[in-house]
Order: structure tokens, then C-alpha cells, then sequence
């Protein structure tokens, strides 16, 4: 394990409730997620996991509790415009890049983080922008592939595209939705390689995945989400060997 | 036997190799050009040229290219809203009209000062004076600031509030159809002083000038030609830039661009204004050229046909409204002067052999065409 238990805390979430039209998805959810750690989500489909994405991102609101970001700025009561500007980045579930325009056009856009029109309509990037870029670009293993309209890419192309959108605005948070859903053997290895990558002291990295061997490569900690509520957390090895999580979701 | 293909064949003539023969960057660039170059031919035309000539221009067909370009601007208005920020206005009409009323109570005024006599329907309104508040649009300049910030002004209004609410697709076009719609039925309203369903005409000069003379009917066509084209190139730039790639992206996936960041609603209403202030513009162009204001202007049905000349052309292209609209309008007025009985029915038929046939546009297929040809 990397992160040390006196990692300061990123996300803090307490008491959280949330509820569609009567359906409890989340009850009574505490949890913490700490900087420099990469945290995997797992559990069955309807565990909540995707739901605490999108209360954490502003997507939806809580019925209860709070989520904190750095113990002090309250996450429940801002959208989401608001919550990606503080530094949360998050990937989706289906692959959600501009099709339409190009790689590199996808990554300026990203960079820009809704901010500067006047620089916008002088279509202007400062050097330090461009530079990160270009970066970004060769990180994610697209850097031949720039002036390439997205529509064209892979499917894990694609989603290399979207995590080099997050990373591009250097977020203190990250979240990734099934990251390596649909890829291929060889594509789960470059996007594992690409999210240790993503560690830093200064970054918390929270991903939720069903592939149980990409999980156990890429997280320090794992959470198990059921009907809305947390039912263990540790290393993978404890949490393999944990008997309810067996029972509900590893099974077999 | 050899089933390779020869390379020194002919090329097989496909609708994408002639695309991309004559449809280009190059291509692209000659039309503001050769807009203006209409600009420039039509006083030549009329004035040089003699009447025997076949290139002469009667004053009654300078009037319709006049009028037909009022109405490819605002076409190139939808197409900013609709093919870049995937806002579908039925209603682009209000701005139309929001135009067109305001110069035609300038034209009423410029009447009143040279006659002194009330207008008709302020006279079977009983009224005995000329409505103080009226004369603050005596002048041409102040009258265009009035336009300009009236058209923003009710263009903001209404999208901060849908767009703030999230009020997106089908049900935006909705009620943009049913704002038009209560606005014509207001407009009908002869207390509304407005004219009522006769509206407003009776204008005899505009900034000095014989309102039916040569010389000013020569002189608004040129102008409408010279706005759009103005209007086209700017319009361009924003598409092209950083902003419109903003613009787009909010289009193809809005929630993603808030999730990077973006005050997706602030991005639409910068289009959306100035989508409206473009509309105005031409709505104030066209009235004087008409000689006419009354509440057609903001019927849904111009406001449906406005969509339809951007689909015609191809949304998103820019070139594909104003071309959509110069060719609908074009053979509307030929053929409702030849068989109008049957335009209708040709112009629905056409609609839909278009949209089944080039489901972006004609334009818009013949770019994408051009495109796929060159980088195969």
C-alpha cells in the first residue's frame, strides 16, 4: 500500500443518502478518499457505485449527509460547472468525447476549462497551455494522432482521449467510470500503465471496475458497494477473502 | 486476365469525385467575393446598362434579390444557433419582427414629418396626435441601436431562462414556435397600436430619401448583400475559432462540456443574441423593401420555413443556409408568380426528397462528399 494513513483526505462523504422517487441508491454512506492513493469501487450493478460518481461531480443531489472536498468546501450544494472548476475530473461509463472535432481540439478545449472567451474567439493558447498539451498528447499515446477527427478513434483510443481530457487540467480529484470496459487484453494493459501514471501525492484517483485482475494491478485500496452501502474496505487480498463481499458480488 | 485496376482508366464520374473537383477551401472562399460582386453589379445593372440589354435589371427584380438576401442572413442567423449550438429556433420570426416593427415606426415617422397626416390605423383608432413615445425612433442610427438592443435584450430574456432551466431539443423548439405564435396573435390586436392585421405601411422616406426611388431600393438591396456578407464572414471567424469548437461540443454532448468546466448555458446565449441581433438586422432590411409590416412577419409558418431553407442547404456550413435560402426563395418567387397553386406541394416534396436523399443538406452532402474524397 502506498498511501499512508496520514494521507490528507480529498473526498470526505458522511451520512450520505440518495434516493430516485422512493429507491434508497445510496443510504447512510461514509467514506473517505485520500491524495496519492488509487482507490478501485467495486461491487454489483445497482450498488450505488455510478450514483456516488455523480453526487461527488454535482450530477445529483443527496437526499442527506455531505460531501466535503478538502474538509471544506461542501460539494452538495454546487453544480457541476462549479465542481469541475475546483479540479474533479471525471470520466464516463461510454467512452464521451467531441466526435466532431479533433484529438488535439478535444484536449485545447479540455485545458480551457470554460474560462477566457476573448482568448476563445482570438482562438488563443498561451505556450505553457500548448506545451501541456503536446504533453498530454504523448502521455496518453495519441501523439501522432493530433489533427485525427475523434470520431475516427478506436474505442480505446477513445478513451485514452477522455482520461488525456481529465488529466490535461491537472485535477486534484479523478474519477473513472469502467475505465477498461470493451478494451482488449493488450488495451487494459497500456490503460492500467496510464492510471498508476496518474498517481501523485497532490491527486486522488477513484475508479470504479468490474475486471477483478485490472483492479487488484492498479488500486491500493478497495471499497465494496452493495444496495447502497459500504460492506468492506481494504487490500484486495482482504477483501477477496472477505466473506460477505464473496457472498454478494466475487461469488462462485 | 488482369483484375487489377488500371491506373490510367478514367475516373469513374461518382457524385464525390465532382465534389471534389469543384468544392473546396477555394471554392469556399469566392462566395463572399462573389457576393459582393452582386453588390456591385446591381446599381450597373439597372443604371449602365441599357434596358435592351439581357443583363439589365428591372427595379422589380433588384427588389427580390434584395429581399432574398434579407432572408439568406437570416438563415445564416438559424444556422449559427442551429448547426453550431444545436439550438432548433422555430421562432426566429420574433427577431424578424422585432426589426421590421421597429423601421417601420422610423418609416411612419419620416411619413408623418413630410405629410402630417396620421397614419390610417392611428386614425381609426380614434388617436389625434402622433404617439410621443414613437417619435424617440425619428432618427435612422438611434432607431438600428434601438434594433440592436432590443433584439439582444428579448433574446437574452428568454434564453437565460430556458437555458439556465435546461430546457433543451423538442421542447425548446416548442416553445420557441409557440413564443412567435403569441406574439402574431398580439400583433393582431389593433389596441395593441401596432397596426393590427393590416400593420403598417405608408412610408415615404427613409433618411431623407424617396422610399420607392431607384436609388434607394438599389441602395438597400446593396446593403442587404453588403450585411450579409459582413455578417457571413464574421459569423465564420467565431465557427472557426476556439469558441465555436465550444460551441459545437456543447451541440454533440452539453453535459460532458459541463462536467470539463464550461457555463454551457452562457455559451449557448452568446450565440443565441447574437444569432437574434443578426435576425433583427435583416428583419429591418427587409420591411423597407416590402413596404409593409403586419403580423405575417412573425407567422409560425416564415419561422418553419426559415429551418427549412438551413436544412435544404445543410446546418452547420454556414454557405449551406445562405445557399438554402437564395434557392427556395429563388424558385418560390418564380414559381409562385408562375403556378401558385402547386408551390406548396413542391416545396414539401423537394423538403423531403432532400431529406431523404441528402440528409445534410445539398450543400452540406457535396462538402462532405469533397471531403471523404480527398482523404480517403
Amino acid at each position: 500500500m502506498n498511501a499512508t494513513p496520514a494521507a490528507r483526505t480529498a473526498i470526505y462523504i458522511s451520512g450520505l443518502s440518495v434516493t430516485f422517487s422512493g429507491f434508497a441508491a445510496i443510504t447512510n454512506l461514509s467514506m473517505e478518499f485520500r491524495y496519492g492513493e488509487i482507490r478501485a469501487i467495486i461491487g454489483p450493478n445497482g450498488a450505488g457505485k455510478t450514483t456516488l460518481m455523480d453526487v461527488i461531480t454535482g450530477k445529483t443531489r443527496p437526499a442527506a449527509g455531505d460531501v466535503f472536498l478538502n474538509k471544506e468546501t461542501n460539494l452538495a450544494a454546487l453544480d457541476e460547472t462549479a465542481i469541475a472548476r475546483l479540479g474533479i475530473g471525471r470520466k464516463f461509463q461510454k467512452p464521451s468525447v467531441f466526435e466532431a472535432l479533433r484529438v488535439r481540439e478535444n484536449l485545447e478545449l479540455a485545458i480551457r476549462n470554460g474560462r477566457g472567451y476573448a482568448d476563445m474567439v482570438r482562438s488563443r493558447l498561451s505556450e505553457r497551455r500548448h506545451a501541456r498539451v503536446d504533453e498530454v498528447l504523448d502521455t496518453i499515446g495519441l501523439a501522432a494522432e493530433g489533427a485525427r477527427v475523434a470520431g475516427t478513434l478506436s474505442h480505446g483510443q477513445k478513451q485514452w482521449l477522455e482520461i488525456g481530457m481529465l488529466l490535461v487540467a491537472d485535477p486534484q480529484v479523478i474519477l473513472l467510470d469502467e475505465p477498461v470496459a470493451g478494451m482488449t487484453d493488450h488495451e487494459t494493459g497500456r490503460t492500467a500503465e496510464l492510471i498508476a501514471g496518474l498517481r501523485s501525492p497532490e491527486r486522488a484517483v477513484i475508479v470504479i471496475e468490474h475486471d477483478m485482475d485490472f483492479v487488484g494491478e492498479i488500486a491500493d485500496l478497495v471499497s465494496v458497494l452493495h444496495e447502497g452501502k459500504l460492506l468492506g474496505e481494504g487490500s484486495m487480498q482482504s477483501v477477496r477473502a472477505n466473506p460477505e463481499v464473496i457472498r454478494v458480488y466475487l461469488g462462485r | 486476365m488482369n483484375t487489377l485496376p488500371d491506373p490510367h482508366a478514367p475516373q469513374r464520374f461518382t457524385l464525390s469525385s465532382l465534389a471534389a473537383k469543384w468544392l473546396g477551401p477555394a471554392t469556399e472562399a469566392c462566395v463572399a467575393p462573389l457576393l459582393l460582386l452582386v453588390a456591385l453589379y446591381l446599381p450597373f445593372a439597372y443604371f449602365v446598362l441599357p434596358e435592351a440589354s439581357a443583363l439589365h435589371l428591372s427595379l422589380f427584380g433588384i427588389n427580390l434579390i434584395g429581399q432574398i438576401m434579407c432572408f439568406a442572413l437570416l438563415a445564416l442567423a438559424l444556422d449559427l444557433v442551429w448547426g453550431y449550438a444545436g439550438i432548433l429556433s422555430l421562432g426566429h420570426g420574433v427577431f424578424f419582427g422585432i426589426g421590421g416593427y421597429l423601421m417601420a415606426i422610423y418609416l411612419l415617422n419620416g411619413a408623418y414629418e413630410q405629410t402630417h397626416v396620421l397614419p390610417d390605423f392611428m386614425q381609426y383608432m380614434g388617436a389625434s396626435e402622433f404617439p410621443p413615445l414613437w417619435k424617440a425612433l425619428s432618427r435612422l442610427d438611434v432607431t438600428v441601436l434601438a434594433t440592436i438592443v432590443a433584439s439582444a435584450a428579448v433574446a437574452a430574456v428568454f434564453g437565460f431562462v430556458t437555458f439556465r432551466s435546461r430546457i433543451n431539443g423538442v421542447y425548446l423548439s416548442i416553445i420557441t414556435q409557440a413564443l412567435t405564435y403569441a406574439l402574431m396573435l398580439l400583433l393582431f390586436i389593433n389596441d395593441v397600436g401596432l397596426g393590427g392585421n393590416n400593420g403598417m405601411t405608408g412610408f415615404t422616406q427613409l433618411a431623407g430619401h424617396p422610399v420607392a426611388g431607384a436609388t434607394t431600393q438599389i441602395g438597400l438591396a446593396v446593403a442587404s448583400c453588403v450585411l450579409l456578407v459582413a455578417a457571413y464572414v464574421g459569423v465564420r471567424y467565431l465557427t472557426r475559432s476556439a469558441l465555436g469548437r465550444a460551441l459545437i461540443a456543447v451541440r454533440d454532448d452539453e453535459a460532458r462540456m459541463r462536467f470539463l468546466g464550461y457555463r454551457t448555458h452562457t455559451l449557448k446565449l452568446l450565440a443565441w443574441c447574437l444569432s437574434a441581433v443578426l435576425a433583427a438586422l435583416a428583419g429591418m432590411l427587409y420591411v423597407p423593401q416590402v413596404g409593409i409590416v403586419n403580423p405575417t412577419i412573425v407567422s409560425p409558418q416564415l419561422s418553419v420555413e426559415i429551418a427549412v431553407w438551413v436544412a435544404i442547404g445543410g446546418r452547420g456550413t454556414l454557405l449551406g443556409a445562405i445557399f438554402g435560402a437564395i434557392l427556395v426563395n429563388g424558385i418560390k418567387f418564380w414559381l409562385t408568380a408562375e403556378l401558385p397553386a402547386v408551390w406548396p406541394f413542391i416545396l414539401a416534396g423537394v423538403t423531403l426528397l432532400i431529406v431523404v436523399c441528402f440528409n445534410n443538406g445539398v450543400w452540406g452532402t457535396f462538402k462532405a462528399a469533397a471531403g471523404r474524397e480527398r482523404q480517403p
